[in-house]
């Protein structure tokens, strides 16, 4: 149960000063958070709620929309099968069943030991692999079911700890405006009050001129 | 007709090292961007864009150089958001765009950016695709560094910071209403046009222009190239080159560029050069043309081209350049409830006849394929359906915000109204085991109400199943 750690913090502000309006760093604050905890905790909604200037209420009404955040624990590994259309036709629920099997748990449910959840999603835009599937968002192609266990025991193993970190990170690299190089990120109001950008008439000919 | 067309955006797509900087650079990239901070007004780039009728590429395929000039002149300051949320089931391309050539997108948007005047720009990526997200993230870190975004770009008077926003797991959130919604902060739920036409009020209420990730990928090209040569390919309306995913039964399930507007279907589902036929010498049985949102499409309309208009009017449309194709052995019904099943879990709720809608249509749907079907389903299935898109037209009358709702008919419509036999079937078969054993009936209620969703509940925009 635990607020952003005071490093996570610091990269909170930073996300909240790429924006416009402090709110609309919502969404990536929640996806901190699950970062640190392997999901969404009360207690980090209600940092996150300040960071923003926001009720915790609102925060979660946000939170609660998307169903990438978990507001409970789930797996170390989520394991989301498609059986959507174009995986359907190529074998996806019986990809998804083998996994039922395998793991002995449905769709939705976590192994007891806390390594796997099961998910069954709609299309994740890998039409043309099908069936396809992702492990915390990390995609395996034309999967039949013997990748798909030796995939479980990879992950079993930590053969794929390099490239599949735990439930909750999505990119590693992270992006960083420097200072300096910071162009014009201000509130609405104010770059109302700035009026037109510099460059507007910048390499006009007359001619142009008049159509503008 | 299959034309041996140079590809435009997915050129560096084997190119391994097309997604760095150094890749980008090595290849022409970034060049656009300085022939226009050089010597090109907003103004002209606007109107090469428009010359160029380079057509929206997220799915309604509006000309993005006429949408540019909807924003209302002396209101400032102004928005770029790129829709990178590609989920219309069967589209599979802005995703790849965005890990191999990200620098691209980039260059894309600083010229849009520099030719609208937006003040900042966002790149709206998918929640689910952490690879592009981590390419993205680099990509803007690096053109940073090397002065192509942020302060006086290449020492121009031209300032813009590009960041990368992502979603968390909402189909929805692909309209580009319930986009900028999203990128506010809040539940990712449409709003209503008018009055929010984004290009007058979108994000923050200011003028914000939304394009998909593929029309902007079309920019620096068609800037470095001119617009004649971009309306010298295609036909028609249809101008330059398009990237579609042909999935399902097909023997090369690929991503394939071709020339706009003159390729056919048939070209691109059975030539060797694309995907190749139908698997195992099966036969056709529909195909899906443009996303699942699409009415469906057969045998008949083979050859039909890639154009837009051609499409649009045999009912039907290219939407976002996803064509699934379904052989002799699909059960219609399953595939019919697939795609109608995505629609009502995906349903944000807000407008009653998708939320109810869409809901009770895979109820139904869910109780004819598990065996309790009754001979009245087909037309209650087609009542609901006309409730949510009255008179199931092509282009749908909308009783809702967004299209969203109607969409959900597509599939229904397309599916009974050729493969009424098969629904028909089911039911015989339900009728036939009820007259055996009347008691299943009771169970029938118990098990619907099992898969149903409940929309009641203000908890998620729907649960998983
Ligand atoms: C339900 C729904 C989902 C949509 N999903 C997407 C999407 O994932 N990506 C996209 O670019 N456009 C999507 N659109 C279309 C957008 O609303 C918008 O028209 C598009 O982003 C504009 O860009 P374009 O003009 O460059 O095509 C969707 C529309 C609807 C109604
Ligand atoms: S049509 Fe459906 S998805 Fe669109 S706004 Fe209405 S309820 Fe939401």
């Amino acid at each position: 149960m635990a607020r952003l750690t005071p490093e996570n913090e610091i990269l909170a502000r930073e996300i909240i000063g790429r924006y416009p309006r402090p709110k609309s760093a919502l969404i990536p604050l929640l996806h901190l958070a699950q970062e640190q905890d392997g999901y969404v905790t009360d207690d980090a909604m209600a940092h996150i709620a300040e960071l923003v200037g926001v009720t915790s209420a609102e925060v979660l009404g946000t939170c609660s929309f998307y169903e990438m955040f978990k507001l409970h624990p789930c797996g170390r590994y989520v394991i989301n099968v498609c059986t959507n259309i174009a995986c359907m036709l190529c074998g996806g629920d019986e990809l998804l069943h083998h996994a039922e099997e395998t793991l002995g748990i449905t769709a939705g449910a976590t192994t007891p030991d806390g390594l796997f959840t099961i998910e069954a999603v709609e299309c994740i835009a890998a039409c043309t692999e099908a069936p396809a599937l992702q492990v915390n968002y990390r995609y395996r192609y034309k999967v039949d079911n013997d990748a798909f266990d030796s995939l479980v025991d990879d992950l079993r193993a930590g053969r794929l700890n390099d490239e599949i970190p735990p439930h909750g990170t999505l990119a590693r690299v992270r992006q960083h405006i420097p200072d300096d190089k910071r162009a014009f990120i201000v509130s609405p109001e104010e770059a109302a009050a700035a009026g037109e950008p510099a460059w507007m008439h910048a390499h006009e000919t007359p001619s142009v001129e008049g159509g503008a | 007709m299959i034309t041996d067309v140079e590809p435009i955006i997915t050129a560096r797509f084997d190119q391994p090292d097309a997604h760095t900087i150094d890749g980008y650079e090595r290849t022409g990239g970034y060049q656009a961007l300085r022939q226009v901070l050089a010597s090109w007004s907003p103004a002209r780039v606007a109107e090469e864009i428009k010359d160029a009728s380079l057509l929206g590429r997220g799915g309604a395929g509006f000309p993005a150089g006429v949408k540019w000039g909807f924003c209302p002149p002396g209101v400032w300051p102004r928005y770029l958001v790129v829709n990178g949320d590609e989920s219309e089931p069967g589209t599979y391309k802005d995703r790849l765009l965005l890990e191999r050539d990200p620098h691209q997108l980039i260059e894309g948007v600083l010229i849009a950016s520099y030719a609208v005047g937006a003040a900042q720009a966002f790149i709206y990526i998918r929640g689910e695709m952490a690879l592009a997200q981590e390419r993205m993230a680099q990509a803007l870190n690096d053109a940073y560094a090397r002065g192509y975004i942020g302060k006086n770009i290449l020492g121009s008077a031209f300032s813009i910071d590009v960041v990368m926003a992502w979603g968390a797991g909402a189909y929805i959130v692909g309209e580009e209403t319930a986009l900028i919604e999203s990128l506010e902060g809040n539940r990712g739920m449409p709003r209503l046009k008018p009055p929010f036409f984004p290009a007058a009020k979108g994000l923050y209420m200011q003028p914000t222009i939304v394009n998909n990730v593929e029309t902007l990928s079309n920019v620096p090209w068609i800037v470095r190239h001119g617009a004649a040569k971009f309306t010298a390919l295609g036909a028609e309306a249809s101008k330059g080159t398009r990237v579609f995913a042909v999935s399902g039964h097909v023997n090369k399930p690929g991503v394939y560029e071709v020339e706009f507007g003159v390729t056919t279907f048939r070209d691109i589902i059975m030539d060797p050069a694309y995907a190749g036929g139908i698997r195992d010498g099966n036969q056709l049985k529909c195909f899906i043309p443009g996303g699942a949102s699409a009415p469906w499409f057969f045998e008949e309309h083979l050859d039909l081209p890639l154009e837009k208009g051609t499409v649009d009017r045999a009912g039907s449309m290219l939407g976002s350049g996803a064509i699934v194709v379904m052989d002799h052995t699909t059960d219609a019904v399953k595939a019919c409830m697939a795609v109608v099943r995505f629609f009502a879990h995906e349903s944000c709720g807000k407008c009653t006849p998708c939320r109810e809608g869409t809901t009770w249509l895979e109820r139904i749907l869910r109780r004819i394929l598990d065996g309790y079907g009754r001979p009245s389903d087909l037309d209650l299935l087609m009542d609901v359906a006309d409730n949510i898109s009255p008179g199931i037209a092509w282009p749908p009358k909308q009783t809702t915000i967004c299209p969203l709702g109607p969409s959900a008919v597509s599939p229904l419509s397309s599916a009974l109204g050729r493969f009424r036999g098969e629904f028909e079937a089911y039911i015989a078969r339900a009728e036939a085991a009820r007259a055996e054993q009347p008691v299943v009936l009771a169970g029938a209620h118990a098990h619907a109400h099992d898969h149903g969703h409940d929309h009641d509940h203000d908890h998620d925009h729907g649960g998983h199943h």
